[in-house]
């Protein structure tokens, strides 16, 4: 969504009335301020955990005022530091069509190669820069998570990708994963569903990951169309058919990745008419079947890439689309089995609007039962460890990303690291079992000791993280559990105290 | 470690934690119920250099650089005759062979599913998943739902994350790897103030389990090292399958009846060796591990069945760089110290270049939710409604395994 002119000027405003307040030196606390456990828990849902520059400005503007500015999704911003790091990275900075002619090269190199340890040589490079990708796309992500200026839009980046899963490790997906993060998701994560279904569709990611780059006419792949109805908009049970699937996989013959120059540079030959190019998207005509289709009941002629642009309208007006992606946020952000009318309110508010994420959300995070802190949730890995990084760290730039990496797989939740599409699960319930629980004691260990990576790069030396903050005396300490308090009083050391806070109920409840 | 040194362990484990609730389901493993171990072998290995075809001239042509020879008794690199047309691979001579004598082993060959993918990931869904075709439940595991049609069959997975095959179970699965020494990060105090947190929470069991088997089987496992240290007059290997099964037998013995564990590897695209080299090795590793874990049940074994699965075979002609691509259909292997062994079972086929699928590797013809329903059935009685609820649609072949 685009922030309308007022909203930006209202934003630059706020933002100069929070740079008195940081100037002033009263980031940290305002001491006089009070923060009700309605205000904590509403922040430690719609952010990724709380630092003291999230509280900072939740003071300053109140809960409305900051949740206009949350869902005009501007402020991508990072600490210069955190932003060197992600720039640095190839996977990031490298334009994909170049990442995939490079690729090609090498692979057509490999196989001119004559057998022998050589060609074994430059095969395992070829693999190991291909994990490498992966893992600075997996990094990018989670230092964005941690350290992004408006965790609410961060929240929505992971869910989409989440939503709209791929698999790093699938082909060239390795190559992309970045750029889906990127340039595909984040630009659309606060704004309209419907473009944000189109940007994945054209993306070189999805059409790699899900087959329907290998969907053409007479060679009909349906891959894609079936998740495009079942995970992405309508949900398993919308009543659709199977012959809803094979109508719209071959309205989607012809929809694929542009193949690269050998120089990265966007193909310069003509293209028949009726071709559609946007980046590395491709729709060629000579691939899609022209034969006039039936979705959902609704007829639509065989006409080309317009198809598309009318099987996803259809699509995303329904009104199960609506429903399910409703009901999917309020499972992420609230409850296992959200309150149904709160679900039915975001619903309504998703067909009058066409579809406009930040206005859903709005219904949701505005909910009485957002700030309402009767309902719990089991934080999923990814919520758990943002939450961890942000009190630990509070805008703390860490010198190695890895380890948060490391955590990530280490909890079975690995960015970019489902094999299937459904994602990973969005309740509690699939990441509280007993080995989850041991490991997820284990990662509050880690981080509660300080002993790990994050810091080595400096040569900093390996210190519990002062956790018991004036942060955590304002946010988390006056709402702890009798059990939680006995427990922090057991503590014999920072580092125990540490562990035990992060592996608390208080602490992974959200 | 005898079974009364076991038990005496595991009940000083128990009362060295007095503040931890133990859930009964770690200690309840009922006396001579079956046992069943699932081993995964991911990355797809080349059975036809397991179970080679040696009286097809076919194999010989297709593989000039990685077929195995013919039985010679005075070759110890030639494959070891199993019967007129199979042959085993000699890798596997001092720890696989002997069990095949015993009739304590059968290979299922042209065993598979019908994801004709080839992909890695696809298949091992497919397989964990256990469902017919594309359709059903992307987090329901057959494993999962053959541990709700049973009562006390304790489940554990192995395992870093607990796999596919035991997601969506409606009861806790617990899952800990065993490939090295699971050090307990807690000591008994901080895991009781851990615990303590979560009492009274519908988390108390989930967090209390999972720190009292870390610490247990930290516990069981010290002794079983310092046995094997003693048994092998030194340290035993410290990455080989055999000490990780035989970590793995101490948790079966008395503890749980349904595991799951996999082993990686298997991707040999090049160079892949013949009677000697990567996928032998791989192969000589794996036998051992089985053996060693035959070995340690003891009479436990007799009641032990332990099936071994890849997600699919390779191509039946080697590559050019000495290898071999991803194929269809695969060898399966059943175990057991009271298997009906010694057999080559299910369906076959005569290996030859116009019974390939697709001009490229062996078809499926023992589908693998069937065999499994068939052997389930057998192992625990399991009635045909059970059986559907495992493997829906699966129609049970009883192949006589158990």
């Amino acid at each position: 969504m685009r922030p309308s002119p007022s909203s930006v000027r209202r934003g630059r405003a706020v933002l100069f009335a929070a740079a008195l307040v940081l100037a002033a030196g009263l980031v940290q606390a305002t001491p006089g301020a009070t923060l009700t456990r309605e205000d904590v828990t509403w922040l430690r849902r719609a952010g990724f955990g709380i630092d003291s520059a999230v509280l900072a400005r939740y003071q300053a503007l109140g809960r409305a005022r900051y949740l206009d500015e949350l869902l005009a999704g501007g402020d991508d911003t990072l600490p210069p530091a955190i932003q060197a790091t992600i720039d640095s990275y190839p996977a990031v900075s490298t334009p994909p069509a170049e990442l995939l002619a490079q690729y090609r090269g090498r692979q057509r190199q490999l196989k001119a190669m004559p057998d022998g340890d050589a060609k074994l040589a430059a095969k395992k490079a070829l693999q190991r820069d291909g994990r490498e990708l992966v893992k600075q796309a997996q990094q990018a992500e989670l230092l964005r998570a941690v350290y992004g200026g408006n965790p609410l839009k961060e929240q929505m980046v992971w869910f989409w990708l989440n939503h709209f899963s791929v698999y790093g490790a699938k082909g060239r997906v390795r190559l992309l994963a970045a750029d889906y993060e990127e340039r595909v998701i984040r630009p659309h994560a606060l704004g309209r569903f419907r473009d944000l279904v189109m940007a994945t569709l054209k993306s070189p990611a999805m059409l790699e990951y899900l087959d329907n780059d290998k969907n053409a006419a007479g060679k009909v792949n349906e891959n894609y169309a079936r998740e495009l109805m079942e995970l992405h908009t309508l949900g398993v049970d919308a009543g659709y058919t199977q012959q809803d699937v094979q109508q719209l996989a071959l309205i989607l013959t012809g929809a694929g990745i542009a193949p690269p120059a050998p120089d990265g540079r966007p193909d310069a030959r003509r293209r028949p008419a009726g071709a559609v190019r946007e980046g590395l998207f491709l729709f060629n005509p000579r691939r899609h079947d022209f034969s006039d289709k039936t979705l959902l009941g609704r007829r639509i002629r065989g006409s080309g890439h317009a198809e598309i642009e009318q099987a996803v309208d259809l699509l995303t007006r329904q009104p199960a689309c609506a429903r399910f992606v409703s009901r999917q946020l309020a499972e992420y952000f609230l409850a296992d089995r959200p309150p149904p009318a709160l679900v039915d309110a975001m619903a309504r508010t998703f067909q009058q609007s066409d579809g406009d994420i930040a206005r859903v959300l709005r219904t949701l995070l505005a909910s009485p039962e957002f700030a309402a802190t009767g309902t719990r949730k089991f934080a999923d890995p990814m919520r758990f460890l943002a939450a961890a990084m942000r009190l630990s760290l509070d805008g703390r730039p860490v010198a190695d990303a890895a380890p948060l990496a490391n955590w990530m797989a280490q909890l079975g939740e690995p960015p970019f690291g489902r094999i299937t599409p459904d994602g990973w699960p969005l309740d509690g319930a699939s990441w509280s079992g007993s080995g989850q629980m041991a490991r997820r004691f284990d990662v509050a260990a880690a981080i509660g000791s300080g002993r790990n990576r994050l810091f080595v790069a400096d040569g900093a030396p390996r210190t519990p993280p002062a956790l018991d903050s004036p942060l955590f005396r304002r946010t988390l300490a006056p709402w702890l559990s009798p059990a939680t308090r006995a427990a922090l009083a057991k503590a014999g050391t920072a580092q125990e105290w540490n562990t035990y806070l992060l592996a608390s109920p208080d602490f992974n409840y959200l | 470690m005898n079974r009364r040194q076991f038990l005496r362990n595991a009940a000083l484990a128990a009362a060295a934690l007095p503040t931890l609730s133990f859930s009964s389901r770690l200690f309840a493993a009922p006396a001579g119920s079956p046992r069943l171990l699932f081993v995964f072998l991911r990355g797809g290995y080349d059975c036809n250099n397991l179970l080679v075809p040696y009286a097809s001239g076919f194999y010989y042509e297709a593989r000039p650089t990685l077929a195995i020879a013919r039985p010679d008794p005075n070759d110890a690199n030639s494959a070891i005759a199993l019967d007129a047309h199979w042959g085993l691979n000699p890798a596997l001579r001092d720890s696989i062979h002997p069990l095949w004598q015993k009739k304590q082993v059968a290979f299922v060959p042209f065993a598979g599913t019908d994801d004709l993918s080839r992909s890695h990931f696809e298949t091992q869904d497919n397989i964990e998943r256990g469902q017919p075709g594309q359709a059903g439940d992307y987090r329901s595991g057959f494993l999962a739902r053959l541990s709700t049609v049973l009562t006390g069959v304790p489940a554990i997975a192995f395992t870093n994350n607990l796999p596919l095959s035991f997601q969506g179970s409606p009861r806790d699965v617990p899952n800990i790897s065993l490939k090295g020494d699971p050090k307990a990060r807690f000591d008994e105090r901080q895991s009781a103030i851990l615990a303590g947190m979560y009492r009274g929470t519908p988390l108390a069991d989930a967090a209390s389990d999972g720190l009292a088997l870390r610490r247990s089987v930290s516990m069981d496992l010290q002794n079983l090292e310092e046995e094997m240290v003693r048994a092998s007059r030194g340290a035993p290997s410290a990455s080989s399958f055999a000490t990780e099964t035989r970590r793995i037998a101490a948790l079966m013995r008395d503890r749980y009846r349904l595991g799951f564990v996999d082993v990686g590897g298997w991707d040999t695209h090049v160079n892949q060796g013949g009677a000697v080299g990567q996928l032998s090795s791989n192969l000589r590793n794996l036998g051992d591990g089985l053996a060693a874990y035959a070995d340690a049940l003891g009479e436990a074994w007799n009641d032990t069945v332990v099936v071994v699965v890849s997600e699919f075979g390779r191509t039946f002609r080697e590559n050019g760089d000495r290898g071999t691509d991803h194929g269809h259909g695969t060898v399966h292997w059943v175990l057991g110290g009271r298997i009906n062994g010694g057999r080559v079972a299910g369906e076959q086929v005569a290996v030859a270049q116009p019974s390939l699928l697709q001009d490229r590797d062996y078809p499926v013809l023992n589908n693998y939710r069937d065999v499994y329903a068939g052997l389930f059935g057998r192992l625990w009685g399991l009635g045909r409604d059970q059986l559907q609820t495992v493997f829906p649609q699966a129609r049970p072949r009883d192949l006589q395994l158990a």
